[in-house]
């Protein structure tokens, strides 16, 4: 493996801006951003160059790697601080800091008039610098820094206007259900070094061969646990929509382009254990499928823009995870979709954001409409993103979205039915539900508030989007041309049980897919454009809708079956605490203390009675003697 | 004579002694019917003399004469103390060291 | 050089010094008590930098003649455990003083007393882990007992009185036990080659099992409370509730040590086959303390009260690492109580500052903090984040080794803990969510941030706990050897990958 001394530059300059911003204070308040978006883009220069390096060198000789120091070594336990670049973490490279740095410009403008501005680009580069390591760790516990790093700055970022107690709360929750995800990781790190000895990836790659099944079975099932935590998917999916509450910068960044999808880097970083482990496998498919109908079915009932982005990002995470799951075959898919995914859905946000920037922060789509006409540029970036989240050709997504798609269905027998047809169905219902957001957002009549004033967005704001909207068109393309990233990732992955032909022709799968979009596009159309949209949401709606606006009852399933027994524990311990065991305690000293009151009762006083205990005493003792000799 | 009713008077005499001081209240027949216990025991002391034919039992008897004269030396003047604090002779008076 | 003796006298000196001074003048008093302290701290780093690493026997031993008819001696020595724990006591001390400058006015009596009880606290802190006769270990043992009584009676808030009575009676209960299996040891010695209260030479004495069995409960239960592992613990919750912020951390992070530091010394030294017997038991009850501070600690209204159920959660991680008997989990163990000094610090000493400023205690009275206080929130956070072992903050490296050690021999255990880690995140981020984020609560607009010596006391603080978390390799490569020299003495070696079966 080819020895780099340069990655480290990758994760030490957003650190550094994260470090010199939070140390500074409002010292810094002046030009901080400046510096931390200088931060994030010379992150990104790095990345290009480590990318020209990689291209330079033979295939086999592509991966990078950089030993830091010793960092935990115990007995066999022995890890160290090393980085490790290869062809799959310098996609979540670029990645990160290209559509990082794009946000820090946006942000400079979105966030201008937040007296806390510093600090959101702090946590901005503390962000970036997390979300590096954990694609740059050459083990899995380095790997568990910045997965736990990126969980910190997504609390910190969601709870950035944390003076309101909701936003506290959803940032909380977001922390606590990714550390279920953590535990996951930590179980699944322990595993393989009680089975494997080791917990480095080049290690654990080398010994799954000598590894039971059952091993990597659970290795692969707590790995999965891990990526739904942070991924957001079924069934610890629950943390997303609240995330919301963060700014918006930070949903399009972190909930959506790549924190969230750090779930599918792992379960493809890890793809040698998915690979012997089918079992695991089949549950990740099973995941990635369910979180793929749960994400689209509550995007239908939303009528909050970014919450209805957020169950999308959930739904297309999980085509992703279905795709990882299918094996050798699927994963470049997923990855793929995760690149263009990045593009539009981010891109998205940020239109999200300039609507709201110009809506006085109206987060509710019923009191938008017609805003076409005020925000053209915006308009625009959205509706490339639309189209290329709707899997329209030549946009982005109809690349990427159609190969998961065939592969589903190439996975053949019932299996390959059932993933093939919930794809077709899940586009479906993401076409309607894309659908009714840019309806009821761009289109139709004004439903605004009185004193909304809607205009387009500076040019900080709207470049980012424009930027990100050309991704949206033609990252698919290049992507796909020539399978350039298939080729590109092809090293990394075990083919040996390839190649098989595919079980439908891709353009029927192309075309079932159209078909699919188009009703679901025809349906949110006749159901939005061609009534009236009331401001406020109507209350006589069916069951189904009602459960898909509580988010089909995640958290009240996770209130009933962990939060109220939890609460009920907590205070009954609490209770036990101070009444059994401190009560154990309390009791000895109690006992020690009556029995010295009653005996305290013989202590009268009186003389004579004294003498007569006395005296009754000796006659028993003499009695007693009496009886032992005799 | 027999030996045996010498121990017989002193077991009387310790008895009467015991009943004066658990019965009676005044701190002065407390005192005296100590006194009679302990010359109770004086008496067992010089009959097991006589009995075992050395002088051990009297020897013991003249230390307890010691010890009863110097406790009538301390008590007396305990008893004399109260009696001048509280005007009373009563040893159910004197409880003050009650719990 | 007599480092450790040196070191013993030192604070003696400063106490002395500080005794001397005229009264009512507390400014001196407290300089001097710093000054000591800081140059305690320099000498035992001092010392550090000189201790040989891959030695396993104990280093800079010194022996004096003390009670010569009952064969006891002043004998003292480290090993790298001692060694670490010393450094965390010394270090920890001139921070404590500096974070509670204030702390001693408004206690029972003067603020020159309270210096030379924490100074001589200091003298014990040391020679409780130097102490290498086991009748030596035994007096300050129970003799640390009297500074920290009137610590906490007479400086301390709220039932003072009751909660200094209750720490002491059940630590004496403790220490009673443990002084009836001394005592055991000491007259089997006799039987076998002469009295003698040398470590070494009783760790050789030949017993039944039975004796074993029981001279062991006699010093675990009093380590056990010492710790304290559950069900032991009420008294702690009452003890840091009471006690200043200083003393506080004095007793969780320093004296608490003592108990986990006891079971590696004394008890799997000196009783290696009973600690096998009772090791199923013991992992049980660590396993529970883990969940069960857990639990009381998410439901705590009460900051202080909150910060030491967190504790018994630690120390349950911290007996589980020691009793594991793999070298991750017991280095893991011994790193353990090193980071929980300073992480426990910091929350303790910015938990104190934030109730000096507030009046109150009860974590529903703040609010609001992050906007109000910036840099006492942050350093709250901080230390939160160290104690919910974040990785990248020294906690998680001692949390993860201990739990990665223990799941290669005890899996269902390791498992269990490692919920723990979920309900960590809870009981951090529910005071940090009550106290900092929110609207302000009325009556806290006007509370004023860290000044210029509370920011001096918690920097350092802060600095190790980050360093650590990302070098630990330093301590590590002490702590290694010894505790591979523990696992290795009893019989263990690690058990090797298991290839899950194959």
């Amino acid at each position: 493996m080819f020895i780099s001394n340069t990655l480290v530059y990758l994760i030490a300059l957003p650190l550094a801006g994260a470090a010199i911003l939070l140390l500074g204070g409002r010292r810094t308040n002046k030009w901080g951003h400046l510096l931390a978006t200088a931060m994030s883009a010379s992150s990104f220069g790095v990345g290009l160059y480590q990318l020209m390096l990689m291209l330079d060198r033979p295939t086999e000789q592509r991966p990078a790697s950089q030993k830091l120091f010793e960092w935990i070594h115990v007995g066999e336990f022995k890890v160290d601080a090393g980085l490790l670049l290869d062809q799959l973490s310098i996609c979540f490279v670029l990645l990160i800091t290209g559509v990082g740095t794009l946000i820090h410009i946006y942000s400079i403008s979105y966030m201008s008039h937040d007296k806390d501005r510093r600090r959101f680009f702090a946590y901005l580069n503390l962000f970036i610098a997390s979300m590096l390591l954990l694609v740059l760790g050459d083990s899995y516990l380095n790997l568990y820094v910045g997965w736990e790093g990126v969980g910190l700055a997504s609390y910190l970022l969601i709870g950035f206007w944390n003076q309101k107690p909701a936003y506290a709360t959803a940032s909380k929750k977001a922390f606590v259900m990714n550390r279920v995800g953590d535990m996951g990781l930590s179980f699944a790190i322990m595993i393989a070094f009680a089975t494997m000895g080791t917990v480095s990836f080049v290690g654990v790659q080398e010994q799954v061969s000598q590894t039971s099944e059952a091993a990597l079975t659970a290795i692969g099932l707590m790995l999965l646990v891990a990526a739904a935590g942070k991924s957001a998917q079924f069934p610890l999916q629950a943390w997303l929509g609240d995330a919301m509450a963060g700014p918006t910068p930070v949903s399009a960044l972190i909930h959506a382009a790549t924190m969230v999808t750090a779930g599918v880097y792992l379960i493809t970083r890890s793809n040698f254990v998915f690979d012997a482990a089918p079992t695991a496998q089949l549950v990740v498919v099973i995941v990635g499928a369910i979180t793929l109908m749960f994400g689209a079915l509550i995007g239908t009932a939303k009528d909050d823009i970014k919450k209805a982005l957020a169950a999308s990002t959930m739904s297309q995470i999980g085509y992703m995870t279905l795709a990882a799951g299918l094996g050798p075959v699927g994963y470049a898919f997923a990855i793929m979709h995760l690149l263009t995914h990045g593009f539009f859905k981010a891109g998205m946000f940020l239109g999200a954001g300039s609507v709201m920037h110009g809506m006085n922060d109206e987060v509710n789509m019923r009191k938008y409409g017609a805003l076409r006409k005020f925000m053209p540029i915006t308009f625009v970036t959205f509706g490339l993103g639309y189209l290329a989240i709707l899997g329209i050709p030549p946009f982005a997504g109809f690349y990427s979205k159609d190969l998961i798609i065939e592969t589903a269905f190439d996975a053949g027998g019932a299996k390959g039915i059932i993933l093939g047809i919930t794809t077709l169905i899940g586009a479906s219902i993401t076409a309607f539900y894309m659908t009714r957001v840019m309806i009821l957002t761009f289109t139709g009549t004004k439903r605004w508030d009185e004193d909304a004033h809607p205009h387009e967005s500076p040019w900080l704001m709207w470049l980012p989007m424009a930027i990100l909207a050309i991704g949206s068109v033609s990252s698919g393309y290049l992507l796909s041309r020539g399978d350039a990233l298939e080729n590109w990732l092809y090293p990394l992955f075990d083919h040996s049980d390839e190649y098989q032909k595919h079980l439908i022709e891709p353009i029927i799968v192309s075309g079932m897919a159209l078909t699919m979009v188009a009703i679901g596009v025809a349906v949110a159309y006749f159901k939005y454009a061609r009534q009236e949209v009331s401001s406020t949401a109507p209350e006589d709606v069916s069951i189904f809708t009602k459960v898909a606006r509580q988010d089909l009852m995640q958290d009240r399933f996770n209130e009933a079956v962990f939060m109220r027994p939890g609460q009920a524990l907590t205070t009954t311990l609490i209770a036990a605490d101070q009444a059994v065991v401190d009560g154990a305690v309390r009791g000895v000293g109690q006992v020690a203390l009556s029995s010295g009151s009653a005996l305290r009762g013989l202590q009268n006083g009186y003389v004579r009675s004294y003498a007569a205990i006395i005296l009754v005493g000796a006659i028993a003792l003499i009695a007693a003697i009496w009886v032992v000799v005799s | 004579m027999d030996a045996s009713n010498y121990l017989y008077i002193s077991a009387l005499l310790f008895t009467i002694g015991a009943v004066g001081v658990v019965v009676r209240r005044n701190a002065i027949v407390v005192f005296m019917c100590i006194e009679l216990m302990l010359n109770a025991a004086n008496l067992s002391l010089v009959t097991f003399s006589r009995i075992n034919g050395d002088l051990d039992g009297q020897v013991m008897a003249f230390f307890t004469m010691v010890v009863a004269a110097c406790e009538v030396v301390v008590g007396l003047a305990i008893i004399v103390a109260i009696y001048r604090s509280r005007r009373s002779a009563s040893v159910d008076d004197a409880s003050l060291l009650k719990r | 050089m007599k480092w450790l003796s040196l070191l013993m006298l030192l604070p003696l000196a400063g106490a002395a010094i500080v005794s001397a001074l005229p009264k009512g003048n507390d400014k001196a008093a407290k300089q001097a008590a710093l000054g000591t302290t800081l140059v305690v701290m320099v000498a035992t780093i001092a010392m550090a930098v000189g201790f040989q690493r891959d030695n396993v026997d104990l280093q800079y031993v010194e022996s004096y003649a003390w009670i010569p008819s009952f064969g006891i001696n002043f004998a003292l020595g480290v090993d790298a455990i001692a060694l670490v724990l010393i450094l965390m006591s010394t270090i920890l001390a001139p921070i404590v003083v500096l974070a509670g400058w204030n702390e001693a006015h408004g206690g029972r009596w003067s603020v020159k007393t309270f210096y030379i009880l924490i100074l001589v606290l200091e003298t014990m802190m040391i020679g409780v882990f130097a102490a290498t006769d086991l009748f030596l270990f035994y007096v300050i043992f129970e003799a640390m007992l009297i500074p920290v009584y009137f610590l906490i009676g007479g400086y301390g808030s709220g039932e003072r009185s009751a909660a200094a009575v209750k720490f002491l009676l059940y630590s004496l209960f403790g220490g009673l036990l443990m002084l009836a299996a001394i005592i055991a040891l000491y007259v089997m010695s006799g039987a076998q080659g002469g009295h003698t209260f040398d470590i070494d030479k009783l760790s050789q004495l030949q017993m039944s099992s039975t004796t074993q069995n029981l001279l062991f409960l006699g010093f675990f239960i009093a380590f056990a409370i010492k710790a304290p592992v559950w069900p032991f613990h009420t008294w702690l919750p009452d003890a840091a509730n009471s006690a200043t912020p200083g003393t506080s951390v004095l007793l969780l992070g320093v004296l608490d040590k003592v108990g986990t530091f006891g079971m590696i010394r004394y008890c799997l030294t000196l009783f290696p086959d009973a600690s096998k017997t009772f090791t199923p038991l013991i992992m049980v009850l660590a396993v529970i303390s883990i969940l069960y501070g857990a639990f009381l600690a998410i439901g705590a209204k009460d900051i202080k009260r909150l910060i030491a159920y967190t504790s018994i959660s630690h120390f349950g991680f911290i007996t589980m690492g020691i009793f594991a008997m793999t070298s991750q989990a017991q280095s893991g163990a011994i790193l353990y109580m090193f980071n929980h000094g300073f992480s426990t610090a910091a929350l303790f000493l910015v938990a104190g500052w934030m109730i000096s400023r507030r009046g109150s205690s009860t974590i529903a009275d703040f609010g609001g903090l992050q906007r109000i206080t910036p840099i006492m929130a942050w350093s709250f956070f901080i230390a939160g984040l160290s104690s919910l072992a974040l990785p990248g903050l020294s906690s998680f490296v001692s949390e993860f080794l201990v739990l990665v050690g223990t799941f290669t021999r005890y899996p269902v255990h390791a498992i269990i803990a490692t919920f723990g880690i979920v309900l960590a995140a809870l009981y951090i981020l529910i005071p940090v969510q009550k106290a900092l984020h929110g609207p302000t609560t009325p009556g806290n607009e006007s509370l004023k941030d860290l000044n210029l010596r509370e920011k001096l006391a918690i920097a350092p603080v802060i600095a190790i706990i980050v360093a650590l978390g990302f070098y630990p390799s330093p301590l590590l490569k002490v702590i290694n050897p010894a505790a591979t020299h523990v696992i290795s003495q009893m019989g263990f070696t690690d058990p090797a990958p298991s290839n899950g079966g194959k």
